[in-house]
């Protein structure tokens, strides 16, 4: 018998009560409540869960969820600056045309044959991140830059053996709380300082710290205050020297016009896919990726799916397939196999090649060389407002860009809340994780800002300050 | 016209479509594109020039990256044709990925989760500005806490597999904070737990100890005593296991790590058969991790972006990564921040706060469901689940190891083995003929423990028609191992492609994981 108080439900074709008396029957049993025989009643709870009531129709539910998120004020009917690892770029209508495809959507854990198109469109994401990157090896998308970087660190250690890895002491903390989790306990992640004028890695620190212990050394490129590094070769240089791998973080929307890491040095290339079609999603549209160069002893040490080209019987006909399959843990040796492997975010990964393949090289050009003008414009902008400095740091920077206010004798929060009531999201405050910063934000510019967007934050700013 | 004969239950005319598409470099013409960039205005080209000169010479792109140029109508051909080769849940009928729950996942959830309300929200906005994503968060928080049992959750885990690294690194920092972290330095798993219970634990250092099956299939009682001790620091485990087989011992397993001052930690992947029966909290356990795209509908997106809300008893609070969602004082929503200075914390699992539509899209589920129809969820899958058990243990060549005649929960994985033995025909094989009916089954994890397996996990999704449909193709297809084994040796034959030849996927010198490499790999050939 159905449940108490319970009617057929839209998406439980069994909850018909005939139906369920039929089945039940065939089991020879004669209610819902024979069924669970194996659950010790000790265990089982002798009355119903106390949840919300359920809504009576989907009508009810698009209400009731619409006026929840209607208490949300959006970056589309606000000018928003923030950025800090989660970036507000144009989102072509065909990435989300595609992956809202029910297949896409709803596609999981199948074989070649009937999941092909998403081997294929996968195996095209690598091959499409692996030409922006200028290398051969590219994995199925983790979860985000943080674990891509964390992930890089424990291959950098796996292949030397070794246990300390190097990082900037200017990374987003949020990222370092991550990859130190995930590092953690064996591998000590020590940090090297900056140039307090330009903020670049501070070279001399950066050799004092290198040693025979040295598994990998980490920096990115822009780098999270938006200054792009420019000593890579160098950093990676020095790492090679000690035999270390050099591992680069990147932000892909800079590789139209930045040259790739892998032309000066890097190991390793990881990063984050979220500007290459996804939504910002409060955060939930982030993944990341992880490159190499095609050698077996790289390769070997990937914990992610990596799908591979392979002919089939018929010819010309493609296939794909697992590429080392048991290397991962899904493999023989489970937790022998490289770290683990699991659902982690291959829909965007098939939204970022859909993206690269419209961008083509002339789209990755001129949405590179427009976010330089526009953020460089904005830096300008800003200035020229009394007590303000645009750039903290004396670099050229990509896309984000360290505005100090310290000489305003306002704090950014203030700043911030000002902003806000004209409508517009300030930069993420500095204040609290880089102290020596003083009152500083970290400010966003992409393409999707306009000459008018930036001046109506400059003449705020100008208000708020002045 | 003669009346057409529709009664077959078996799709004999399925074919999936096949397209033959090229790789996307192959459909590049010089000079096309498929999207514009919002350029910068005159004004700001005359204030700061063509920006690339910005750069430092060395730092400048010298050639623009090899991306195919291809124009909007012909990239969208080309996903739209992927997209339809691709065996989704909702052109399938999906239960034939055991473990995996994959059900109907509500349109309505999705047409939710796509408005600008959610998807045009940054992560660092003023909390005050997104108090409605706040407030789902915390609701969904609330009913996951009646769900299991626990009393505190995190979103941040983006999987399964990365709740159970999550446990991990809270049982560390659980044991750090009581000075013995480098006592308590074993995990220990069951045969039939996911290999992420095993892996991801060992990815924070610990000894993995296996406990294998006894005769009925429960982890081995004895073999368990005998691995719990002094060294024990938790004990992770999936209940029912991958085969179905749902371990009422289970609070004494608990008991005993518990008076050896260990921690349990529940992996409830499985947990779709259990909504509203029974709870981690009963059972003993200190920690547990839901995957939201399986038991409660999101979508599982070809392999994520996903969540594997992962929760923990009050005591382990303190561990969690932050920042946790709090309701204030005054009723609005905002941050826990303690994270950051408290050492107990593990700090944070994933940039942010996880991923928002994918609890929106659970949120909305259960409040379409409620208590009482998350309870008839697990009542029906596992009606289901049994049905579809009997019928096919009918079928001679299917057995199922362990406890014969009782009840499994919402899985089961069978074993064709006396197929194998009588026609050579192994589950590798059925499963590339069932591709060739519109169905797809999984075999099992590795190494396989039960020989030549099938799992298969119906959920509450599927109709009896449903079921049944399933359930006679595999019959057809078992038939056509005693009578035409060729054609399942040769299959598939009406998929996208025909068998593939996996040599290169083991070999460096030809595996091609972007077409650079397979261009690079193959110029000589």
């Amino acid at each position: 018998m159905a449940i108490k108080g319970f009617k057929n439900h839209p998406y439980i074709p069994n909850s018909v009560p005939q139906i369920q008396e039929q089945m039940l029957a065939e089991l020879g049993l004669s209610s819902l409540e024979d069924l669970h025989q194996e659950i010790p009643a000790s265990l089982k709870l002798t009355q119903n869960m106390k949840l919300p009531e359920a809504l009576g129709s989907e009508f009810e539910l698009k209400k009731h969820v619409r006026q929840l998120l209607g208490k949300n004020r959006h970056c589309d009917e606000m000018l928003n600056f923030l950025g800090a690892g989660c970036w507000q770029h144009y989102v072509p209508a065909i990435c989300d045309e595609i992956n809202g495809r029910g297949e896409f959507l709803t596609g999981y854990g199948g074989e070649m044959y009937n999941d092909f198109g998403r081997f294929q469109a996968l195996f095209e994401y690598q091959s499409l991140i692996g030409e922006l990157v200028d290398m051969e090896v590219v994995n199925v998308p983790t979860m985000d830059w943080c674990q891509a970087a964390a992930t890089s660190i424990r291959m950098a250690s796996r292949l030397t053996g070794r246990k300390e890895a190097l990082v900037p002491d200017l990374m987003d903390p949020d990222k370092f709380l991550v990859m130190k989790n995930y590092c953690g306990p064996d591998i000590r992640l020590i940090r090297v300082g900056h140039d307090p004028v330009t903020g670049q890695l501070d070279l001399s620190d950066l050799q004092s710290s290198l040693s025979e212990k040295t598994a990998a050394v980490y920096f990115e490129n822009p780098s999270f205050l938006g200054f792009i590094q420019l000593h890579g070769q160098k950093i990676c240089d020095l790492a090679h020297g000690v035999g270390a791998i050099s591992i680069v973080g990147v932000d892909p929307s800079s590789l139209g016009i930045l040259t790739p890491p892998a032309q000066y040095g890097a190991d390793i290339t990881c990063g984050e896919l979220q500007p290459l079609g996804m939504h910002m999603n409060y955060g939930g549209g982030q993944a990341g990726f992880m490159a190499t160069r095609d050698e077996e002893k790289y390769v070997m040490e990937f914990p992610s799916r990596l799908f591979g080209i392979v002919p089939t019987c018929k010819k010309g006909e493609y296939g794909f397939d697992d590429v080392a399959y048991d290397r991962t843990s899904f493999g023989h040796h489970r937790e022998h196999g490289k770290e683990y492997v699991g659902t982690q975010a291959a829909l965007w990964g098939i939204t970022a090649g859909v993206y690269l393949a419209c961008m083509g090289p002339q789209g990755m050009v001129e949405l590179g060389q427009t976010i330089l003008q526009k953020s460089r414009y904005a830096i300008e902008r800003l200035d020229d407002i009394k007590n303000i400095k645009g750039s903290r740091f004396q670099s050229v920077g990509f896309k984000e860009f360290v505005v100090d206010f310290t000489d305003t004798g306002k704090s950014v929060a203030d700043i911030n809340q000002a902003l806000l009531s004209r409508g517009i999201f300030g930069g993420k405050d500095l204040s609290m994780d880089f102290p020596a910063l003083g009152q500083s934000a970290l400010y966003c510019v992409t393409e999707i800002h306009s000459r008018e967007d930036i001046d109506r934050l400059a003449t705020a700013l100008g208000q708020i300050t002045g | 016209m003669e009346r057409i004969d529709r009664s077959a239950r078996v799709r004999e005319n399925f074919h999936q479509a096949k397209w033959d598409e090229p790789i996307i470099f192959e459909l590049s013409t010089k000079g096309e594109r498929g999207i514009q960039v919002p350029r910068a205005e005159a004004h700001i080209r005359d204030s700061v020039g063509d920006g690339i000169s910005l750069l430092p010479s060395h730092m400048r792109r010298a050639v623009p990256p090899a991306l195919p140029e291809i124009s909007q109508p012909r990239v969208l051909r080309h996903y739209m044709r992927l997209s339809q080769e691709t065996l989704g849940a909702d052109v399938n009928i999906e239960i034939g990925q055991g473990t995996c729950t994959v059900k109907y996942s509500p349109k309505i959830n999705e047409v939710l989760a796509r408005l600008p309300q959610i998807t045009e929200l940054h992560p660092l906005q003023d909390p005050q500005t997104v108090q409605g994503i706040l407030e789902i968060f915390h609701r969904t928080e609330g009913m996951l806490k009646e769900i299991s049992g626990l009393e505190r959750f995190t979103f941040q885990p983006g999987g399964g597999s990365q709740g159970i690294f999550a446990m991990a690194s809270m049982a560390y920092k659980y044991f750090e904070d009581k000075g013995e972290e480098k006592v308590r330095d074993e995990i220990i798993t069951t045969l039939y737990s996911h290999p992420s219970d095993a892996a991801a634990p060992s990815v924070k250092g610990y000894k993995i100890i296996h406990i294998p099956p006894d005769k009925d299939g429960y982890p081995d009682f004895e073999a368990f005593k005998m691995a719990v001790g002094e060294r024990t620091a938790g004990f992770f485990v999936a209940n029912p296991e991958d085969t179905g087989v749902y371990n009422s011992r289970i609070l004494e397993f608990t008991t005993l790590i518990h008076e050896n001052g260990g921690l349990c930690g529940y992996d409830q992947a499985n947990a779709n058969g259990l909504l509203g029966v029974t709870r981690a909290r009963e059972a003993g356990f200190d920690m547990c991790f839901f995957n939201l795209h399986k038991t409660f509908s999101t979508p599982h997106g070809c392999g994520g972006p996903a969540c594997g809300v992962t929760g923990v008893t009050k005591a382990l609070e303190p561990h969690l990564p932050g920042p946790l969602i709090i309701k204030k004082e005054d009723n609005s929503f905002g941050f826990d921040t303690s994270f950051l200075t408290d050492p107990r914390s593990v700090g944070k699992v994933r940039s942010f706060y996880g991923v928002a539509p994918v609890v929106l899209k659970a949120y909305s589920w259960i409040m379409s469901l409620g208590a009482e129809g998350l309870y008839e969820v697990a009542k029906v899958a596992v009606l289901n689940n049994n049905y579809l058990y009997k019928k096919l243990m009918e079928i001679p060549c299917v057995d199922a190891p362990y406890i014969r005649g009782r009840q499994r929960i919402e899985q089961v994985r069978y074993t064709i083995e006396r197929l194998t033995r009588e026609t050579g025909i192994t589950s590798g094989d059925i499963q590339r003929r069932m591709m060739d009916f519109g169905m797809h089954y999984w075999t099992s994890h590795h190494p396989y423990h039960i020989p030549e397996p099938i799992t298969l996990e119906p959920t509450e999704t599927p109709s009896r028609d449903d079921l049944d449909e399933y359930i006679a193709t595999l019959k057809h297809v078992f038939q056509e191992a005693y009578d035409t084994p060729e054609i399942i040796r040769t299959a598939p034959h009406r998929s996208v492609c025909h068998q593939v030849d996996g040599s290169p996927s083991d070999d460096p010198d030809q595996w091609a994981i972007t077409w650079r490499s397979y261009l690079r790999k193959t110029a000589a050939n």
